[in-house]
């Protein structure tokens, strides 16, 4: 059952990955996005992550993507504007299979080096309170406080670029 | 134990990774560029989670919140350039927006 639910996300995400970068009309595109996020967050209740799940929901599929379909709907592209993309399909597939071929042969690296770390998942018991809120919390504010502070200086500069972007558009 | 081994979750993140890269080099629309971000952050973060399933040590998650962070300031900082140039050249052709003099 766990597998069932597995492959099927991941195709559902794939899928509408692909609708985002092949597209036409950008609110579709966004829209593909949104399903491609939601299913992600299927699998990270999968991963037992279930606070990162919620998260994911409220502020990726949440306040991200209406950002987006704001700003597509507020451009109100026209048609011509929408039919960017007239380059030739024997370069897109050339491109996409140059980067399958560069990441095919990094995660074959990985794989073959990385069957020592993957076995210690099943000998281990899983912790109660894997996944919650209280074990993230407690993670997050004991051994990673100073990168958390740090973030909200990086959120405070990116509220005063984006004022001042939008005030220089007003002069 | 978990039905699904974790190589699945990192090949569904390399894929995932790959078709926004994709999208990044192909596209020319700027919002549709910043989408293909949008996925290619979400598959890092997707690789996080899975290491952290394995290890059964929830560091990743703390690092998959802070991409998320970033992820989020790069859109809200980037969605406001791209008004402002749609405002300024009324195209969001990436071939036309090449000089960077304003």
């Amino acid at each position: 059952m766990e597998s069932f639910i597995f492959y099927l996300f991941a195709v559902v995400s794939i899928a509408s990955a692909l609708i985002v970068v092949s597209h036409r009309n950008p609110v579709v595109s966004a829209l593909s996005l949104v399903l491609t996020l939601f299913s992600t967050a299927v699998l990270f209740i999968l991963l037992l992550a279930h606070f990162i799940a919620v998260i994911q929901v409220l502020i990726y599929a949440g306040a991200i993507m209406v950002l987006f379909i704001f700003t597509v709907m507020f451009l109100n592209l026209r048609d011509d504007a929408l039919s960017f993309d007239a380059r030739g399909m024997k370069l897109k597939l050339a491109t996409l299979f140059v980067i399958l071929l560069i990441v095919g042969y990094f995660s074959h690296l990985g794989f073959k080096k990385g069957v020592l770390l993957l076995i210690s998942q099943s000998k281990n018991p899983i912790p109660e309170n894997f996944g919650t809120a209280e074990a993230f919390a407690e993670i997050l504010f004991k051994d990673y406080l100073l990168p958390f502070e740090l973030t909200s200086i990086l959120i405070v500069v990116a509220i005063l670029g984006v004022v001042v972007i939008a005030k220089r558009r007003l002069n | 134990m978990m039905g699904v081994p974790i190589e699945h979750y990192l090949v569904l993140s390399a894929i995932l990774f790959v078709i926004g890269a994709y999208g990044v080099i192909i596209r020319k629309n700027l919002i549709i560029v910043l989408m293909s971000l949008e996925l290619m952050l979400n598959s890092a973060n997707i690789a996080f989670v899975a290491f952290s399933r394995a290890l059964l040590d929830m560091t990743g998650h703390v690092f998959m919140i802070m991409a998320l962070t970033v992820a989020a300031v790069e859109v809200a900082v980037g969605l406001a350039l791209v008004v402002a140039i749609y405002m300024h050249k009324e195209t969001l052709d990436i071939d036309v927006l090449k000089m960077l003099k304003g």
